[in-house]
């Protein structure tokens, strides 16, 4: 063998190996995390977790079926503000946008997903706590919200984009007007990708702990309606691993690993959903 | 969007005559599609330079040219399908039934003036669906079956699928989602046909369907074929064997472009 060839070789091997490294160094941590979390919660989690009420400081038992219930409506108020935005604008970008302002859209939904989310907490607390005088549900979500906009935005924006052209020009080749062709062939052809892009952000911003610490707070009890201070898993899980007690460290693994399996349903969720048939047209 | 410098292109059109070819002159009266003077731009870069151009009636009017000379931009003029571009901008006189194309509204002209495209594009819906698209985006609801039988019917392609009309048009094979697709614009009962290369991604079997079928619509409307690949069938057998003009020979003999 000559010399490139040996050298030519080693750079393989090399490489090959630094490659192998990152992806088991990172699988491994992954893992780590993962059976971590599963022995430590799975040893806590029971029954009581998800239909008790927390008990009072100092005695044990009790569940977080509040916090079950309060993360599950603070991601339905999420939504219901944040996705119409977010979907709407993304079809706006991607259909009828162009030019400075769509460009100054875009820039904006990217800075405003690079911003910390504690920065949301800040905005939502300024703008529904202060003037209301009292942490609510409302300023959890609404804080939630603003930070599902540029997720499902962009993601929206990305997945009719790669609706192949020629499908638009079949509908406005018929006379469909532009919103026409948007709404029944553009829009459906891309709605597996775009409700993947709506439930991964979802599955985002339900772990989310910073944003609610001042507005949703927490809450012991039941908090019925959307005006009142609101527990959710994260918070609880922030409250009760800062605790000094040996119960609480057990529930908020348990909160843990029940947040996880909530992340988990809804991203395979979202992968069988796009699996299900993105097909593209076939063609000889 | 055109590479190839512009050349004018009012030299290549041929109308195709019948084979054997010779007794029918083009039916007297205005043509169908009339072109004058037209010039295309695409922002500050001029694709096409004063094109003027006859389409008769019931003729099919087949363009041949190198690739990138413009002869889809040219097309998409006459449906202004262009504007999807945009800084796209066509200049001059371009009339259907003396009516003027560029000014006229684009849902009523594009109902008016068809169009098949390159490869295959069916919505991702059923057959019916997709055939039944242009019914209901031009205002026909109700029983639509009569209708959507009829262009599969048109288009030589009802047998091969109404078993399967509430299926994915997917799952058809390419020749059939052309043909799928030109059903789809006759379902709108258009006067002219555009067909942009439509056999150009199909294997040659797919392809002499396609020709038969428009052939036989020829009686209906008014077609207006692009070829990309020079293709030999009867009806076009005229311009290659006796052009009518020292340019076209040049070009099919391969001496140019």
């Amino acid at each position: 063998m000559g010399m490139r060839t040996v050298w030519r070789k080693a750079v393989n091997i090399l490489m090959f190996s630094l490659t192998g490294l990152a992806t088991l160094f990172t699988i491994a941590l992954l893992f780590f995390i993962l059976g971590y979390l599963l022995w430590y919660g799975g040893r806590s989690v029971s029954w009581n977790f998800f239909t008790k009420l927390p008990t009072p400081v100092g005695e044990t038992g009790g569940g977080m079926a509040n916090a079950i219930v309060g993360s599950g409506k603070l991601l339905l108020l999420a939504a219901l503000i944040g996705v119409p935005v977010g979907f709407l604008g993304g079809v706006y970008l991607a259909e009828f946008g162009g030019g400075t302002f769509s460009f100054l859209v875009r820039y904006t939904a990217d800075l405003l997903n690079g911003i910390p989310s504690i920065v949301m907490g800040i905005f939502a607390y300024t703008v529904v706590v202060l003037p209301m005088r009292h942490f609510s549900a409302l300023a959890g979500g609404l804080a939630l919200a603003v930070m599902l906009v540029p997720i499902v935005l962009r993601s929206t924006e990305q997945f009719l984009r790669a609706v192949p052209v020629p499908l638009r020009e079949g509908a406005l080749a018929l006379g469909a007007s532009k919103w026409r062709a948007v709404a029944t062939v553009v829009v459906p052809a891309g709605f597996r990708g775009i409700a993947t892009g709506i439930l991964l952000s979802l599955a985002r911003v339900a772990g989310e702990t910073a944003p609610l610490l001042f507005t949703s707070f927490s809450n012991r009890f039941w908090a019925p309606g959307w005006d009142q201070p609101i527990a959710s898993l994260p918070v609880m899980i922030y409250t009760y691993a800062l605790s000094p007690y040996e119960d609480w460290h057990r529930q908020a693994w348990a909160a843990g690993l029940v947040l996880l399996a909530l992340v988990f349903i809804i991203t395979t969720g979202s992968r069988i959903i796009l699996s299900l048939g993105f097909q593209s047209s076939r063609s000889g | 969007m055109a590479t190839a410098k512009p050349i004018t292109m009012d030299s290549t059109p041929t109308q195709t005559q019948p084979a054997g070819g010779g007794e029918a002159e083009p039916a007297p009266g205005l043509p169908k599609l009339r072109v004058r003077d037209m010039d295309f731009y695409y922002g500050a870069k001029q694709a096409l330079q004063s094109i003027s151009l006859d389409m008769p009636a019931n003729k099919i009017t087949a363009l041949i040219g190198p690739s990138g000379c413009g002869k889809s931009t040219f097309l998409r003029t006459l449906n202004r399908m262009y504007e999807t571009v945009p800084h796209a901008r066509a200049e001059g006189d371009v009339r259907l039934d003396g009516e003027d194309v560029l000014t006229m509204d684009v849902t009523e002209l594009r109902r008016r003036v068809g169009m098949a495209f390159q490869r295959p594009n069916p919505f991702p819906k059923s057959i019916f669906d997709n055939i039944a698209y242009g019914l209901r985006v031009n205002g026909m609801h109700g029983a639509l079956s009569d209708a959507v039988e009829a262009s599969l019917r048109r288009a030589a392609v009802w047998d091969e699928v109404k078993d399967s009309l509430h299926k994915s048009a997917y799952a058809l094979s390419g020749g059939q989602q052309q043909r799928l697709c030109i059903a789809r614009a006759l379902a709108v009962n258009p006067e002219v046909l555009l067909l942009d290369e439509p056999c150009s991604a199909l294997d040659p079997i797919a392809t002499a369907k396609i020709e038969e079928l428009l052939f036989a619509l020829k009686s209906d409307l008014t077609g207006f074929f692009l070829l990309g690949k020079l293709l030999e069938v009867n009806e076009t057998r005229t311009i290659f064997k006796k052009p009518a003009r020292k340019e076209t020979e040049d070009y099919i003999t391969g001496r140019f472009g």
